[in-house]
């Protein structure tokens, strides 16, 4: 009896193989690479039927449909890496809305001669952080690009979710008198990767936030249910960036106090040294809440109860006002405008 | 946090600013000039405005290295990041300065321009061993502070042979500029706003000490006090100066001792001695020609001067006419008083430099306070 031809021939060598740009031809190279590594770490019936689409059951409720490219540098970093923060990401982006996430698409941009145990490492990480989430991972596409033309890898993921009846979270639902929640300490992740920058390279024991927050979401809106108004996760441009969009949809302010927004004294001293306000530094674990008045501390409670929510905090709260500015009372006991910020937070010249 | 909280202390502040409310007389008023842009910056983000007696006005000064850096000066590093041979390392805040003509060095870098974004001096000496087939230059600016850094990476460069590293020298003098705030040709044209003190450099005079500033003091009868960055410094720094005009004194006082000696920091001074010289004249944004206010290379080390080697030709070029960025810096106007600030100049398109840099004033006012406007605009309403 013949024994069935083996797919391919030779095993992908990931311990010492690097892409090339068969690997994002179409052929036999690629095929092997999407089975032998993404389809095998991703491991679910509906990309291992191999379609160009994932079929599912749709449940009750609305859908939420949510994307983001991921083209972080350094690709690892304290607490994380691009893959995991892929998969925390969108499904961030779902959780925000009060839904569960259910699937995840994952596109991958490759540059000729990235090592392939680096990949390895990136898709084992997406892999777990899907598996931690019980999040699929259930279609996906990629591309290899001429060394010069991409930075190492770059990675979007789409996410899928459902939101439970009667709940709609929304951006221009604040409203005066509500109040502002924060789920713990702000920065981290910005500086953990900062941390890493070749050219910016600092000791630091700081650990990126990185991680899936449905869980968390899930508790605040059993705690909260309609009462929640708006739920974000202040990734790029931290909270600063965050609330100024939250009052530009909403048509109101905010006013918040500074000595009650949680900062990790490492993150404090890392921003002291750069020059930069962990108002503006990024997150990847963070969620900011508008809650009605009567609820926030229903819900504070509930977020204080949950891992992810431990150092919760409320910070301040939502005021009218035509100029729609975010407001902070400073610790020394001033007053200041928290800005959009103009382009990067640069470190201070002198 | 450890020798930073101590100095950001409300109730220290509170006590401080009762303190100064108590000082003050009420038949008169005190204007002081911070004069560096990281007091500005501080003032407006810690809110220290708010904390001071209505009859204290804090003037925002010149002390911010991007602010006061002439278009003409930017229109050359634009030239010479677009010859081909040249890697041009600069600070990020330089990128959005405007030059003529609407270009800046993030434009010129978009369209092909190898610039590349640095955090010390040592970083383009590395881009320079890095790739011997590119002329790596330096753009160096900012005041007595920064200076030390571009010489030892000048002398680094020297003893490690490298042939493809030059510096742009913009380095400028504290001690001039506050001088010329005061007496120039230009406050005919301008007008003066009255100052009644100085709140002092605090960096720049860990590295040049308090001496220098002694001259100034005696000659235009004007308290100096050199004070730390810390909203608490501030506040001190304040309450020295009221004291000081109460009393009739003109003194230079030390508010930083922390880190400021009389004679500053004599390895410093000695490393740039050796490689800088004074410039007849220098053109700074807002203040025009100031005589003997900037550094350039020694002859013995023409091998680094990127205006030797590059043969750079210096062509001044106007301000927006529009733009009060001049006024502004010399504490005549402020931010709110030009007719561009927050219209067609804010943070994302600044058409002056006082809007580039975050240590600006009108960035300042602009990013922080503009609340304060908007308040009085309602309670007037």
């Amino acid at each position: 009896m013949n024994r069935p031809e083996k797919p391919f021939r030779r095993k992908l060598d990931i311990r010492n193989g690097r892409v090339d740009l068969s690997h994002g031809a179409g052929g036999r190279a690629m095929a092997q690479l999407v089975a032998d590594l993404f389809v095998a770490a991703f491991d679910n019936e509906m990309l291992s039927a191999g379609n160009d689409q994932a079929a599912f059951d749709v449940s009750e409720g609305r859908m939420v449909m949510t994307t983001d490219g991921y083209v972080v540098s350094p690709l690892f970093f304290p607490g994380g890496d691009i893959g995991s923060l892929a998969v925390h990401g969108t499904i961030n982006d779902v959780a925000m809305a009060g839904a569960r996430p259910l699937y995840l698409s994952a596109s991958f941009i490759i540059e000729e001669g990235f090592l392939l145990s680096d990949l390895a490492q990136i898709v084992g990480s997406m892999a777990a952080a899907a598996r931690d989430a019980g999040v699929a991972i259930v279609t996906g596409d990629t591309k290899v690009v001429e060394r010069g033309k991409a930075d190492g890898v770059f990675i979007s993921t789409t996410g899928i979710g459902v939101v439970p009846e009667g709940l709609s979270l929304s951006a221009d639902a604040a409203r005066p008198g509500d109040k502002v929640l924060l789920s713990g300490t702000i920065g981290d992740h910005g500086i953990a990767v900062m941390s890493k920058r070749e050219n910016l390279t600092f000791e630091t024991e700081i650990l990126s936030d990185s991680a899936a927050l449905h869980g968390l979401v899930a508790d605040m809106v059993a705690a909260g249910g309609p009462c929640l108004r708006l739920m974000r996760d202040p990734t790029r441009g931290g909270l600063a960036a965050t609330l100024n969009e939250v009052a530009a949809s909403s048509g109101v302010g905010f006013r918040l106090e500074e000595s009650a927004i949680p900062v990790r004294p490492q993150v404090h001293a890392a921003c002291e040294f750069l020059g930069l306000d962990p108002l503006y530094v990024a997150n990847e674990g963070k969620l900011v809440a508008v809650v009605a008045p009567d609820h926030a501390e229903a819900v504070l409670a509930a977020m204080q109860g949950h891992p992810l929510g431990r150092d919760a905090a409320l910070i301040g709260e939502v005021v009218a006002d035509d100029n729609r500015f975010v407001q902070l009372t400073t610790a020394f006991g001033g007053g200041r405008i928290v800005d959009w910020l103009s382009g990067d937070q640069l470190p201070r010249i002198c | 946090m450890k020798f930073v909280d101590e100095f950001r202390d409300g109730a220290l502040a509170k006590k401080l600013a009762s303190r100064i409310a108590q000082s003050v007389r009420a038949d008169r008023d005190y204007a002081f000039m911070e004069f560096c842009g990281g007091h500005t910056h501080a003032i407006s983000r810690y809110g220290v405005e708010d904390l001071l007696p209505a009859n204290v006005r804090m003037v925002h000064g010149p002390g911010c290295p991007v602010c006061v850096l002439p278009v003409g000066r930017i229109d050359t590093a634009i030239r010479l990041a677009r010859d081909p041979r040249v890697t041009l390392c600069t600070y990020g805040d330089l990128m959005r300065v405007p030059g003529s003509n609407g270009t800046s060095l993030m434009k010129a870098k978009a369209e092909g321009a190898d610039i590349r974004m640095v955090y010390s001096t040592l970083d383009a000496l590395r881009i320079a061993e890095a790739e011997p087939g590119r002329e790596v230059v330096f753009f160096a600016i900012g005041f007595e502070t920064t200076t030390p850094p571009t010489a030892i990476a000048i002398k680094l460069a020297g003893k490690k042979g490298l042939t493809n590293f030059t510096v742009f020298c913009n380095h400028v003098l504290t001690p001039s500029a506050i001088q010329n705030i005061l007496e120039s040709p230009d406050v005919r044209d301008l007008g003066t706003v009255r100052i009644d003190g100085f709140v002092g450099p605090a960096h720049v005079s860990t590295v040049i000490g308090t001496e220098p500033y002694a001259f100034f003091a005696e000659e235009f009868e004007k308290p100096v006090v050199i004070a730390g960055f810390e909203p608490l410094d501030v506040l001190q720094a304040v309450a020295m100066l009221v004291d000081q005009v109460n009393e009739g004194r003109h003194e230079v006082e030390n508010e930083y001792t922390r880190a400021v000696t009389p004679e500053g920091n004599e390895v410093a001074k000695a490393e740039v001695a050796e490689v800088f010289e004074l410039r007849r004249s220098f053109e700074w944004r807002g203040l025009g020609e100031v005589p003997y206010s900037a550094l350039k290379l020694k002859a013995k080390y023409a091998d680094f001067d990127a205006e030797a080697r590059f043969d750079l030709e210096y062509i001044p070029a106007d301000d927006n006419p529009a733009c009060d960025c001049g006024a502004i810096l010399r504490g005549v106007k402020e931010p709110a008083d030009c007719k561009l600030f927050g219209t067609v100049c804010t943070p994302e398109t600044p058409m002056g430099s006082c809007m580039v840099s975050s240590e600006g004033a009108c960035a300042a006012h602009w990013t922080y306070g503009r609340f304060r406007a908007a308040s009085r605009v309602k309670r007037a309403s």
